[in-house]
This record gives structure tokens, sequence and C-alpha cells, in this order.
């Protein structure tokens, strides 16, 4: 089961991510927290890889370190072989919490990153346009996010990060916020999105179910101080030669084995 | 029962302007706003009334010997008074003192405020160390102060002393308790983004602060008005605050009254200004 087991099949492409060894404590007056421990694994160029675990085993701390916005206290973290320095316009970040800025339309909120990078403005403002628009938001570009439904902002803000033209995408719990029926198909839409333009995707999640249904791996992590528990290549041979959509994976025979292994796992650490 | 019933007739209300008006409003929509601005209309009956009963027992107490008109005065006299003041033609000069003291220590305030609220909110260091001599500051009643700023400043910059340092320590506080509450994630998006601490500052902080900075410009209109009036109280050659101190001296209530009528409805027409530029600049 474990992608360690079976090295041999992707050693001639350089990882896109890597994580060597990585520890992150974070220092407070109450204490110190142990949040990553000793964490090793890479993802492939174009790869989609879900991150599960208990809330608190470290899945927001590895994403923030890969983004740059904190740095391990021991190990590296390396993006296309070289260690991440700080924020880069090559990763995309989706937070946990809907960021929109209420005070800016769905159009400016997508041009805050090409004003903040100091882009062409109006190249930017174009690409906002047609990703938006192709997200279904063309009528709602000069709308406030306080107009849309919470659907439309976790696309709004997909849009977003889409807009710096990221070949990276974090994703932690983007869909956390919305109703079931609305989840599973925002989650299909943007597990699309991604696929279709071939970027690198880590998504972070509590729900087992989805990270089976968008991910090519699932990574496993045990409870703090987190650490890699297990790796699950996720393949669906019945549904034919490529990979189905999220909905389709969900139907697949594969499936409730994956998802039986994966929280028999998530069950049995203590 | 009658509280009940609109709010059951709310969600009748077309509030997305999109698609609001294809259906002409429901019986019950039309009930409720015929509910509404008959509420309206007893409100304002209502404030009305206060002030006509307001204005005729302060008129006809003192002329029925109930209280001393000396003390009192009442409305007519006010009013003549207000016309003599108007006669002698220096009115127009003491108004216009007092509101170019309010305008200018208001903006002092504000602006002065706001670059040291910035300046807290760009180093923690400093609102750290300078936590404890903000917050006595701004509870040590700046009036107090009056007469050492008339020894150190003289008459006219006591005047704007005091009514700045009345406004200032609340903006600060005020603006900064805003910026350090600013959506942490909002930030922490910014970040991801590639904003250093000036970006963050100007995209997410300020912005997302309007509000707040409303709040303190409101709040401050009232307070550098009582600043500048304390300061004209003390010492002044023209003004609102001296024609209430001079009328006082004198024994003439009419006088006194004419003027506080006239600071009342200066500090309204402020207040309706800041709330204009607040619509304006909220859109
Ligand atoms: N800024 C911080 N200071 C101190 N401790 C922190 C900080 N951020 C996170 N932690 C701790 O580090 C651990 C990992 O946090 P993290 O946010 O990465 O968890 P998570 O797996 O994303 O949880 P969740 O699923 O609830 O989002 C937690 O125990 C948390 O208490
Ligand atoms: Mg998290």
């Amino acid at each position: 089961m474990s992608a360690e087991q079976m090295p041999g099949r992707h050693r001639e492409v350089p990882p896109k991510v890597e994580f060597r060894k990585v520890n992150l404590h974070y220092f407070s007056d109450e204490g110190e927290t142990h949040a990553v421990k000793d964490m090793s694994f890479s993802v492939r160029p174009g790869e989609f890889v879900s991150i599960v675990g208990q809330s608190g085993c470290g899945k927001s701390t590895l994403l923030s370190l890969l983004s740059g916005l904190m740095h391990p206290t021991s190990g590296q973290v390396l993006i296309d072989g070289k260690p991440v320095r700080g924020p880069s316009p090559q990763v995309g970040f989706m937070l946990q919490q809907d960021t929109l800025f209420e005070w800016r339309t769905i159009l400016e909120n997508a041009l805050l990153g090409p004003e903040i990078r100091g882009m062409d403005l109006a190249a930017a403002r174009a690409r906002a346009e047609r990703i938006l628009t192709s997200y279904g938001l063309g009528q709602f570009l000069h709308h406030k996010p306080g107009q849309l439904s919470g659907g439309m902002r976790q696309r709004a803000a997909l849009g977003r990060t889409m807009c710096m033209e990221p070949d990276i995408l974090l994703l932690d719990e983007p869909f956390s916020a919305l109703d079931f029926q609305t989840r599973l198909s925002i989650a299909e839409e943007i597990g699309e999105i991604i696929r279709r333009e071939g970027k690198t995707a880590i998504l972070v999640t509590h729900d087992i179910p989805e990270a089976i249904a968008l991910a090519d791996r699932v990574v496993v992590l045990s409870p703090r101080p987190g650490r890699l528990k297990s790796i699950h290549e996720i393949t669906f041979p019945s549904a034919g030669p490529t990979r189905p959509g999220s909905m389709a994976a969900r139907e697949a025979a594969e499936f409730r084995e994956y998802y039986h292994t994966i929280w028999t796992e998530m069950e049995n650490h203590d | 029962m009658t509280e009940t019933a609109p709010a059951t007739a709310t969600p009748g209300t077309p509030t997305d302007p999109g698609t609001g008006s294809i259906a002409g409003p429901s019986v019950a929509y039309q009930n409720w706003i015929d509910r509404q601005s008959r509420n309206r209309r007893q409100v304002q009956v209502g404030r009305a009334l206060i002030l006509i009963a307001f204005l005729a027992l302060w008129e006809v107490a003192p002329r029925a010997g109930l209280v001393n008109p000396m003390l009192t005065s009442y409305p007519s006299a006010v009013w003549e008074g207000f016309l003599e003041l108007l006669a002698q033609g220096n009115l127009g000069l003491h108004i216009g003192v007092t509101l170019l003291e309010v305008m200018i220590s208001f903006a002092v305030a504000m602006i002065l405020g706001t670059v040291v609220a910035i300046c807290l909110w760009l180093s923690p260091m400093l609102e750290k160390i300078l936590d404890p001599f903000l917050v006595v500051g701004n509870a040590l009643p700046k009036i107090a102060l009056v007469p050492i700023f008339y020894i150190w400043l003289g008459p006219q910059g006591s005047i704007y002393a005091v009514a700045i340092a009345v406004a200032l320590f609340i903006t600060i506080l005020m603006l900064y308790t805003g910026f350090s509450q600013t959506d942490p994630n909002k930030i922490k998006l910014a970040r991801t983004l590639g904003a250093g601490k000036r970006q963050i500052l100007t995209k997410v902080v300020l912005p997302g602060n309007v509000h707040t900075f409303m709040a303190t410009l409101k709040a401050n209109v009232g307070l550098s008005l009582v600043g500048v009036i304390v300061g004209e109280f003390q010492a002044s050659k023209a003004g609102l605050g001296y024609l209430i101190v001079y009328g006082s001296q004198i024994f003439r209530m009419d006088m006194v009254m004419a003027a506080i009528v006239i600071l009342s409805l200066m500090s309204v027409a402020i207040y309706l200004a800041v709330q204009k530029a607040e619509t304006w600049l909220i859109r």
C-alpha cells in the first residue's frame, strides 16, 4: 500500500514538493508545541495529494511551511529541489477560513495578488475576468462577496488563487463551510479545474471520502506531534483507463476498500 | 401581537436588487409598509410634541412666576437676544471663530492620531512600551490641563491644545484597537500573496477599518467641540464659549441661552456633515 514500498515507479521524475525530515515547534508563553515531527514525503508534478488526520495534527502547519509563511525548526522543505525561503507566486494558498475582502468586488479580490506582486494589471484583469467567468461568476464580477452564496465565494477564492497562475495549489479544507450537497458539487468542479490545468495540488481535509475521491494519493498523519503514518496510492482500475471525476470515483468499486483502510488507520493510533 | 406581524412579513421584502420587482407587492407586504410609515409618523409627532411641550413650559413657567426669569430666561427672550446679537453684527464672527477652532483641532487630532496609531501598529515593540502611557493619557481629564496650557501657550494656543488633547488619545486608542483587531486570516492571506508589512497596512488594515475611522470621526466631532468651548471659557476674545461666559458675567441669560442653542445647532450640522462623508466614503 505505502508508496515507500514501490519506489521504482516514479524515480525518474524529480519531485515538485519535498519534505525532508521536517520538524516544527511552536513557541508561546504557555509553552512549546511539537506540531510536526520527522516529516518526510514528496509530491510529483501534476499530482493531487490529500492529507488527512485528526484535528490539531499539523495539517495546516504543513501547508504554511510549504507556502513559506514559516520555516521548519529543523529539516528542509523543498519546491523544485530548492528550499522554500518565503511566499512565492508559484504557490497558491486557499486558506481554511473565508478570506475574501468584503470591501472589494469579486474582480478586485482576484486582483489583490497581482497588485501586491506589482504585476501588469491590465493583463491580470483580463486573466481574472476570464478565470472568474469560466468558474460561472461572469455575472458577479462587480458584486461584493457579501452578495454571493457560500459556493460562489469558494469559487471566487479559487479564482483569486488561480489569478497568480501558481503551479502548486494548497487547499486547506476549502469546502468545510459548505452544506453537504454544495460541497460535493463544488469539490467535483474544483477538482476538475485543477486537473484540467495540470496543477500540483495538496488538499487538507477531515473528510476521508472527499480525500479519496479527489486525490492520486492520500497521506495519513498520526495525532500530535504530527507524523507521517502512511501513504495510499489511489487508483480506480474498474472505472476505466483515465481517473474518474470525484463523483464517479465515489461510485467506483475500489472506493469502499480505500475508505475502510484509511478509516481504520485513523482510528487505531492510541 | 402587533410586534410579531411585521417580522413574519419581512421575508416578503424584496432584498435582492436584481429580482425584487417581478411580481407586485403582496397584500401582507402592503400592510407591512403601511404599518411602517404609520410608525415613522408617530415617532416624528412624538418628537415634535416633546419639543413643543419643553418650549411651552420654558416660556410659561417664568412668566407665571413659577421660576425666576433672571435664572432661566425664556424662548421669546432668547429669540430677542439672538436678534440683538445679530444686530450687533459680530455673531457671525463668534460662530466663525469657534467653527474654525473646532475644524483645526479636529483635523489635527485626527491626522496626528492616525499617524500615531499606524506607527503603533507597525511596531508592536513601540506599542508595548507606550501602552501604559497611553492608558494614563487617555484616562487623565484633559480639562485639568487648561490652566497649564494657558500659561505655556497663551490664550489662542491653549484653546487648540486642550481641544486636540481631548480628541487625540481617544483617536489613537480607537484606531489602534481597530487596526489590531483586523482579521488575522486576511493578513495571512495577504502574506501568502507576498505582501510585506506596508502592503498589509495599505491593502488590508486601512481599508478594513473604514468603519473604525468613521466611528472615531464621529466621536471626535463632539470631543473637539468640548475642548474648544472649555478653552474659550478660560480665555478668549471671541467665539461661542466667550459669548457664554460673557453673557453669564453680565447676567444676560437670554444671550447665554442663544449661544448654547447656536452651539447645539452647530454640533448637529457638523455631525450631519460627517455622516454625509461617511456614506460617500463607504458608498
Ligand atoms: N500559532 C500557533 N502557536 C502555538 N501553537 C500552534 C499555533 N498554530 C498551531 N498550533 C498548534 O499546533 C498544532 C497543529 O496545528 P495545525 O493548525 O497545523 O493543526 P490542523 O491539523 O490543521 O488542525 P485542524 O484540522 O483543526 O485545522 C495544534 O496542536 C495547535 O494547537
Ligand atoms: Mg487546519
